[in-house]
């Protein structure tokens, strides 16, 4: 196998943070722990190096590298530079946590960046093999940052749960990645929808392969039946490590879900639609009733997750270049509230206090206003209430569902949202309508709760001028997953 | 099309005042000062719309219309015409008089409830005003955040469950709606534009269904009986800034989008379910009245007033007249002031004796005359004297019903004695009754700021009472332009498919539409079910 250098151009974003990483790596071995914020800033600094980057080889249209195991397209590059914004968001929030709970380290940063690089090669990747190689360096990363806390035995026990349900996905979607290879003759994408369309291919054993693929993609997506991991690693992780897993990886998710069953088995389009169909039924059902059942905020959270992730693939499941675009919006969207909802929980929690149940939301809004403002202003948005930008995503999604004619699925979808209406506005009736447990001062002075302002305004602002990140996400829809 | 950015003004001024609020310091003061300052600047700036407003066209006003999401061809389409009218102006004159009975009223947290008030009022106009169907839909959502808030946290003793109950009831009604505004999106031809939208005709079942999202949601708003249990609950914990907010404007978005949405988008299906809705209204007047008969709650009686006097404004919409419409609206008005001033009396009398009950606000005609004076004046104008304002209206919605259906003006004219009874049993407890009153609660008279709040509403009173005609000469271009579009002959002319020939109207034509539905309604729900995305993409091929 040969490399030609104008592969390594394409790749040049993943290559720098693999180097960072192992700079960093070696670097905070020389760092005291009282300095670990050189080993921070530098991580920022990667991440701000690793956007200008993308920005910068940034191309019209589809370039492929390494034999078509690589792609970046416009697609690609935004949920990149997205990916960027939510570690970096992730990092500020949590700097802060970590710091008093003595996990600020620098294996943490470090896990931090492989992570990072396993998203960024799903998120390009064009074979199946790339994308497996992705999803497992995400996976691995990810697995020992739940274990991060190493003497508490809730963390210990939901990365083993994990690691376990996480493992056995893989292997589903591996099964199911060599029937498809059986079948079709190739892992490269564009070859395999070509090899379906030509009809050569076995139907039966291609149907039987994307059984296993959709399986491994709905474990990892975390959606109902597959879902029963999700609960106890949101509630068992560190807060920090919740939000990491809880945003940036959603997007490489949509990618991964997107560039396989789209851009690879979009012949079997009839087929797969169906099994997304009671994916997304069965997880907007149980995501939303189990949450209202919940007493601790990070475990109610995790069932939402559930929720958005069954209301996303509404959008993907309508088959059309309106529905992708709306899902890719759609997963944006989401990954900025959970940075907020999960900031908001990290700024209100002290030394030896973690603010994860719901009653410590309560009289938030005697406690400190504005927190409880932004955290009303994240509620509503994920309620879908206009004019926060939520009620864009899910209004996009349903457009997308009415118009492929399913409005039975619309409906179902809207009487969900309303189930999911009142777990929201309970937390909204707890900062604003009970009178609060305890009086600590809340610190608003910190980089933290600057950024959560940002944060929520902006889901605000977006939600008034939603138009410049609906029509990117439908451009680059349009650009990268129709080429073929 | 008369161009204008005033109704922008409209909307940004009240959220300009609730940001300059919420950026100043806290001082409790000045919070009320400016948000007095910023409502009344407000009505200064919507008196134009008064002035100006050309009562010789249907068309709409004062329009601004600018690109906003064009990847859904959504617009920022603002405009008004002589249904919207009044109905804004009725806020901008409302929202003032909010904020002056909060005065004393309201002591905690006076910062946020003055934020609330202001941006309830921007959504509230926003709604209003909004010619593009998902701009309306972000305002018809937008105003619940203030309202769940206000009854929340300045709420009585049951308010939580009182906000948490007007939230999710209003929320069951509009998310089917939002379904129906994006099949109505395919279905029209990719706009939200609602004059687009009223234009187009539509096949009997697609209609059927649109119909029935609409009227779920405004039914519930308006509410209609039997979606009218929220009501009492909202208007009993609501602050009386509150209740007087929903009673008056709120409360009319449900009237106001039948005439908007249901009447000429859906004509067919509104004739086919007329009947029904007839029925409906009749069951309003009629329960309402008896409901508020036997309330021991003066605010609960005034609440149970608005279902009966709401279901006067419903049975005005559905007998497809001028007298009738024209009633209604002038009615939606009119239950704006009557109502908004009653609940205002109910509040100075609560902070007197701290009761709504009104054993305990008996006896008061000794004591509190000017009180006494105002609220008989109130309550002769809630029942419709003739010389106060609700008679005009009550009067035409009545002709109309007789015009269109002996019975039903038979049925109304019932709740019109019922109101008579409850609400001169009411004055002639709160005046002449017994008293179970602790001897230690000193009842005075209203003050200045109180009877200030009081004198604009009286003197509408009077004003639409002896001369209503400046009133309806602004509605009348607009009602009759309406009927031409919810007219039968446009019905059967869908029905038939003969587009553009001016059919002559024939009595039998509506009876065909009606006809249609009937066999529509026979078939089962999953063949309706079906026939929908058929529909839609049918015309998705023929784009």
């Amino acid at each position: 196998m040969n490399f030609v250098i104008s592969d390594l151009l394409p790749v040049l974003p993943e290559v720098f943070v693999l180097t960072m990483a192992c700079v960093i790596l070696i670097a905070d071995l020389l760092i005291r722990q009282n300095d670990r914020l050189v080993t921070y800033m530098l991580v920022q600094l990667t991440l701000l190096g690793c956007s200008l980057i993308i920005v910068g080889t940034h191309e019209n249209g589809v370039v492929y590298a390494f034999h078509n195991m690589f792609v970046d397209d416009l697609m690609s590059d935004i949920l990149k530079l997205f990916t960027c914004l939510a570690l970096s968001m992730m990092l500020v929030y949590s700097r802060l946590y970590l710091t008093v709970r003595d996990l600020f380290t620098g294996e943490f940063m470090v896990l931090v960046l492989f992570a990072m690089l396993g998203m960024m090669v799903m998120i390009s990747a064009n074979h199946f093999l790339t994308l497996y190689l992705g999803l497992e360096l995400l996976s691995l990363s990810l697995y020992t940052l739940v274990a991060l806390k190493r003497d508490s035995s809730q963390s210990i026990e939901a990365a083993m749960k994990y690691f376990v349900l996480g493992a056995l996905a893989s292997s589903l979607l591996l099964y199911g990645m060599s029937m498809l290879y059986g079948a079709t003759g190739t892992l490269e994408l564009g070859a395999v929808t070509q090899a379906i369309q030509s009809g050569v291919a076995d139907k039966n054993l291609l149907v039987f392969g994307l059984v296993f693929v959709v399986s491994g993609l709905a474990f990892k997506l975390g959606v109902v039946p597959f879902h029963m991991w999700v609960p106890d690693v949101y509630q068992g992780a560190p807060t920090a490590i919740t939000m990491l897993i809880g945003s940036a990886p959603k997007l490489s998710a949509f990618a991964f879900v997107a560039r396989i069953l789209v851009e690879g088995l979009q012949p079997l389009v009839q087929h797969w639609s169906g099994m997304l169909i009671i994916l997304a039924i069965a997880s907007m059902a149980l995501g939303n009733i189990s949450a209202i059942a919940q007493t601790n905020i990070k475990r109610m959270f995790a069932y939402s997750t559930i929720t958005h992730m069954g209301f996303m693939l509404l959008g993907l499941l309508s088959g059309n270049i309106e529905g992708y675009g709306a899902s890719m919006f759609y997963t944006v969207v989401y990954v900025l509230m959970s940075l907020g909802a999960f900031g908001m929980i990290m700024l209100l929690s002290r030394e030896g206090f973690e603010a994860d149940t719901l009653d410590d939301f309560k009289g938030l809004s005697r406690r400190s206003p504005w927190l409880a403002f932004l955290m009303l202003l994240l509620m509503f948005s994920m309620a879908g209430v206009p004019p926060t930008v939520g009620f864009y995503a899910k209004f996009s999604v349903l457009n997308a569902v009415v118009q492929t004619g399913h409005i039975w699925l619309a409906v179902i979808a809207v009487l969900f949202s309303l189930v999911g209406a009142f777990y929201y506005l309970r937390i909204v009736k707890l900062m604003y309508f009970d009178a609060p447990e305890s009086h600590t001062p809340i610190a608003i002075d910190s980089d933290a709760a600057l950024l959560l302002s940002v944060n929520c305004l902006g889901v605000l602002l977006l939600g008034l001028l939603p138009n410049a990140l609906m029509s990117a996400c439908s451009a680059s829809v349009q650009l990268s997953l129709l080429l073929h | 099309m008369h161009e204008s950015n005033l109704l922008s003004l409209l909307i940004i001024l009240p959220t300009l005042g609730a940001a300059i609020i919420g950026l100043a310091p806290r001082n409790d003061e000045w919070a009320r000062r400016i948000a007095l300052a910023f409502t009344l600047l407000v009505f200064v700036v919507s008196l134009p719309l008064w002035f100006l407003f050309d009562t010789s066209t249907h068309e709409m006003q004062f329009v601004t219309r600018v690109s906003w999401i064009p990847a859904f061809n959504v617009n920022y389409a603002v405009g008004v015409d002589g249904i919207s009218v009044l109905l804004v102006l009725l806020t901008t004159l409302i929202t003032p008089l909010c904020v002056l009975c909060s005065w004393k009223a309201i002591d905690a947290r006076v910062k946020e409830y003055m934020m609330a008030i202001l941006i309830m009022e921007a959504a509230l106009i926003g709604v209003f005003v909004s010619l593009d169907l998902l701009l309306f839909f972000v305002f018809w959502e937008a105003e619940l955040i203030p309202m769940f808030l206000i009854i929340g946290v300045w709420g009585g003793h049951r308010r939580v469950y009182a906000a948490l109950k007007f939230f999710l009831y209003t929320m069951v009604g509009s998310l089917p709606m939002l379904v129906a505004i994006l099949a109505l999106y395919f279905v029209g031809g990719e706009t939200f534009d609602i004059q687009e939208l009223s234009k187009g005709s539509y096949s009997a079942m697609f209609q059927f269904w649109v119909f029935w999202a609409f009227f779920l949601g405004f039914a519930i708003k308006v509410p209609m009986f039997p979606f009218h249990t929220w009501l009492p609950d909202a208007h009993v914990e609501a602050p009386t800034a509150g209740s007087v907010m929903l009673a008056s404007v709120m409360l009319k978005l449900g009237t106001y989008g039948f005439l908007r949405f249901c009447l000429p988008i859906t004509p067919d299906a509104s004739h086919a379910f007329a009947p029904v809705i007839l029925a409906l209204s009749l069951i309003a007047i009629i329960w309402g009245s008896y409901m508020a008969l036997v309330q021991t709650d003066l605010k609960k009686l005034v609440a149970y007033s608005s279902v009966g006097h709401m279901g006067f404004v419903t049975l005005g919409i559905f007998v497809f007249n001028p007298q009738g419409i024209e009633g209604a609206l002038l009615q939606m008005v009119n239950h704006g002031i009557t109502t908004g001033a009653l609940f205002l009396m109910v509040g100075m009398i609560y902070e007197r004796t701290h009761s709504r009950l009104i054993s305990d606000c008996g006896g008061l005609r000794m004591t509190v005359p000017i009180y006494v004076t105002l609220l008989a004046i109130f309550s002769f104008a809630s029942f419709g004297l003739p010389g106060t304002n609700s008679f005009v209206g009550e009067f035409l919605v009545l002709v109309g019903s007789f015009k269109s259906n002996l019975l039903a003006g038979a049925i109304a004219l019932v709740g019109v004695v019922l109101t008579v009874a409850y609400m001169l049993w009411m004055l002639q407890r709160v005046v002449w009754g017994e008293s179970t009153r602790k001897d230690d609660v000193v009842v005075t008279d209203l003050n200045g700021r109180e009877i200030a709040t009081l004198m604009p509403l009286l003197a509408l009173v009077f004003w639409i009472g002896f001369n209503p005609e400046p009133f309806i000469v602004r509605m009348r271009v607009s009602v009759e332009h309406l009927l031409l579009e919810v007219s039968p002959v446009r019905g059967a002319r869908n029905a038939v498919g003969l587009n553009e020939i001016a059919l002559p109207p024939k009595p039998g034509s509506q009876h065909a539409a009606v006809a249609n539905f009937v066999a529509a309604s026979r078939t089962t729900p999953a063949d309706l079910c079906l026939a929908l995305p058929c529909q839609i993409s049918n015309r998705k091929q023929t784009l």
